[in-house]
């Protein structure tokens, strides 16, 4: 069931009017059981996974939630035995207790461990087998041995990368004493399962997420109609622009050898408006329904392309998963034993300025080299993902000279510079994502290549462009769409938009508007004969 | 205290750490230096600032940073 498909929006409409005419103690249970019909019409072989995750985690979360209440029970009773002084120094001192509090940390930690490492397990086995035994066949093939591995008939099941970091988040945020585990298996499977958020993300936090989910909203029109307009702008966005501009995205990449030089940096730029519109307006639609069910899920983007530099995209752009991998690997593999140790060496061995990079350049390094895996088994991610990390190490290292300058040059204020700096964030992150196009690396290389020696900028005016699989009407569409998609970020900038219509503009005008971008989408739409609404881009990851 | 302050301003050295109570919701501090931080405070201070008190409550401030590093020295 695509977002895209009427069956979808037949679906979250029962769903929505249900939830709000059923009585309180019935409607997270609605939830869970539409989550799972959701989830039944991706493929009922796919619920063996998610109920598996489920069942995993959430045993991992009690047994670490159970221990932490016992070991601090007994914890307290030793310290009171040793203040009435009726206990020994050996069973109840404070070396005693310290020692007891830390072997039951260390089991929590092994439960921790078991529990993420079966969960993350599954994930790996679904996604990266074949990717395993197609290098394994490379390897193979280089040394000429005759034999080669079959590989394996695994379908991916939708949405296992975002439920499985979801609920891998959970065991250790209930492991660091964020939040109790919770009792109730069948909340924790809403958790585990929310629909709106089970396709493509955000993915949320336990301690963010719960209460919200599990509280009975009673309706309220403007909850609703803020939730409505969200998702008519996801699906804009969706269906006018990213779904419009994607057949001349493929034109150009299913056959690269027609399309070198000012192609390739055609590619670049639709495939960056593809992306960001697919993606972003996907989040609108999921925030946007679990708004309408009063359940406020967190901002997945906030302008990203308005950044000045990588680093300041990556805290914009697909937020939660960003935040995911700093907080459960780049920070405890940072501050882990040998990577303390390593710093120490390094900067006893290598001087104060490399020594005290070091560490966090390979921390880096691993999360960006995880981030790139997480998105797709395939040597583009991975070389996507490390491109990101070159890129931002670069931008570090020259950090100095960049103050030098600005010491020189008073920068502060100037849209000129600031408009270079967004520029120059634009072309680079563009550039890298030429790896989610061509279909392997060396290729990605040879075409990018191409646009410093195949000179062939005339195709921009002398209407080549309109052999691409969209014609004329489809690039004034996209034009006049992607000024309003643009017009709408400016906006934002000074807070939502929705805000600000609603101080505004009275009820009937706000309805004009999104009526009449109701019917942008409906006529303008890429969708119906003709056209097959594709799936989002990031369902696949 | 000093002693973090002036650690802090060897990372950012325009900030005022006196007053300063936003330094991670303000994005003035990134990943990159709280991962510095962490190396510098188990140098100095003796202690190891674990993943789990890795949240912006405990680095939003030099105060809060300080109550941590005592809160980890006590139970050390």
């Amino acid at each position: 069931m695509l977002f895209t498909s009427y069956e979808f929006i037949g679906f979250v409409i029962l769903l929505v009017a249900l939830y709000y005419v059923l009585p309180k103690k019935a409607k997270w249970p609605l939830l869970l059981l539409g989550s799972y019909v959701f989830y039944f019409f991706a493929g009922w072989k796919f619920l063996f996974y998610i109920a598996a995750v489920t069942i995993i985690t959430y045993v991992a979360g009690l047994l670490i939630s159970k221990n932490k209440k016992i070991a601090d029970a007994r914890f307290a009773e030793l310290k009171a035995l040793d203040k009435s002084g009726s206990g020994s120094p050996e069973e109840c001192g404070k070396e005693a207790r310290k020692r007891y509090k830390e072997e039951q940390k260390s089991k929590r930690r092994r439960i921790m461990t078991v529990g993420i490492t079966i969960a993350l397990l599954i994930l790996a086995v679904v996604k990266y087998t074949n990717f395993t035994i197609y290098n394994i066949n490379g390897i193979l093939s280089a040394f000429h041995a005759p034999k080669r591995i079959n590989f394996l008939t695994i379908a991916l099941p939708m949405g296992i990368s975002f439920y499985t970091f979801q609920a891998v988040s959970y065991v250790i945020d209930v492991y660091r004493d964020r939040h109790e585990a919770q009792k109730n298996f069948f909340k924790y499977a809403l958790f585990v399962s929310f629909f709106p958020q089970l396709v493509q993300g955000p993915i949320s936090r336990y301690g963010d997420l719960s209460k919200e989910l599990f509280t009975p909203h009673t309706f309220h029109g403007r909850t609703v109609e803020r939730g409505l307009q969200r998702v008519i702008w996801g699906y804009f966005k969706k269906l006018v622009i990213a779904d419009r501009i994607l057949p001349a995205v493929n034109t150009m990449i299913d056959t690269p050898e027609n399309f070198k030089g000012a192609y390739v940096f055609m590619v670049m730029m639709f495939y960056a408006l593809e992306l960001y519109a697919d993606f972003t307006g996907g989040i609108d639609i999921t925030i946007g329904i679990a708004e309408m069910l009063g359940i406020p899920v967190k901002e997945n983007f906030e302008r990203p392309f308005f950044s000045k530099n990588i680093a300041e995209y990556w805290r914009r752009w697909h937020i939660t998963m960003g935040t995911w991998f700093t907080d459960y690997i780049f920070y405890p593999l940072s501050v882990s034993g040998p990577m303390l140790k390593l710093g120490k060496w390094s900067r006893k061995h290598l001087g104060e300025k490399v020594g005290k990079r070091l560490p966090v350049y390979l921390a880096s390094f691993i999360v960006w080299f995880t981030t790139g895996i997480w998105h797709g088994a395939s040597w583009n991610f991975i070389v996507w993902g490390l491109g990101n990390f070159v890129v931002i190490m670069i931008s570090q290292e020259l950090e100095p000279l960049y103050s030098k300058f600005h010491k020189r040059v008073n920068t502060d204020g100037s849209t000129v510079y600031k408009s270079f700096q967004i520029g120059r964030t634009i072309l680079i992150m563009s550039a890298l994502r030429l790896f989610d196009c061509y279909r392997d690396v060396p290729l990605t290389f040879k075409m990018f290549g191409t646009m410093f020696t195949t000179w062939n900028w005339k195709i921009v005016g002398n209407g080549a462009l309109l052999h691409l699989g969209i014609g004329r009407a489809d690039y004034i569409i996209l034009a006049l769409g992607t000024i309003l998609m643009f017009t709408v970020s400016m906006i934002a900038r000074s807070g939502s938009v929705r805000d600000k219509m609603e101080k505004k503009l009275p009820f009937a005008a706000r309805w004009v508007v999104f009526t009449f971008l109701l019917l942008i989408i409906v006529v303008f739409g890429a969708y119906g004969l003709g056209y097959d609404a594709s799936q989002f881009i990031y369902n696949q990851f | 205290m000093d002693e973090l302050i002036s650690i802090l301003r060897e990372i950012h050295p325009d900030v005022d750490y006196e007053t300063a109570t936003n330094l991670v919701d303000g994005k003035i501090l990134d990943s990159f230096d709280i991962i510095s931080l962490v190396g510098e405070i188990a140098d100095k201070f003796d202690v190891v600032v674990s993943a789990e008190y890795m949240i912006p409550e405990n680095f939003n401030s030099a105060q809060a940073l300080w109550n941590l590093i005592q809160k980890l020295q006590d139970d050390e």
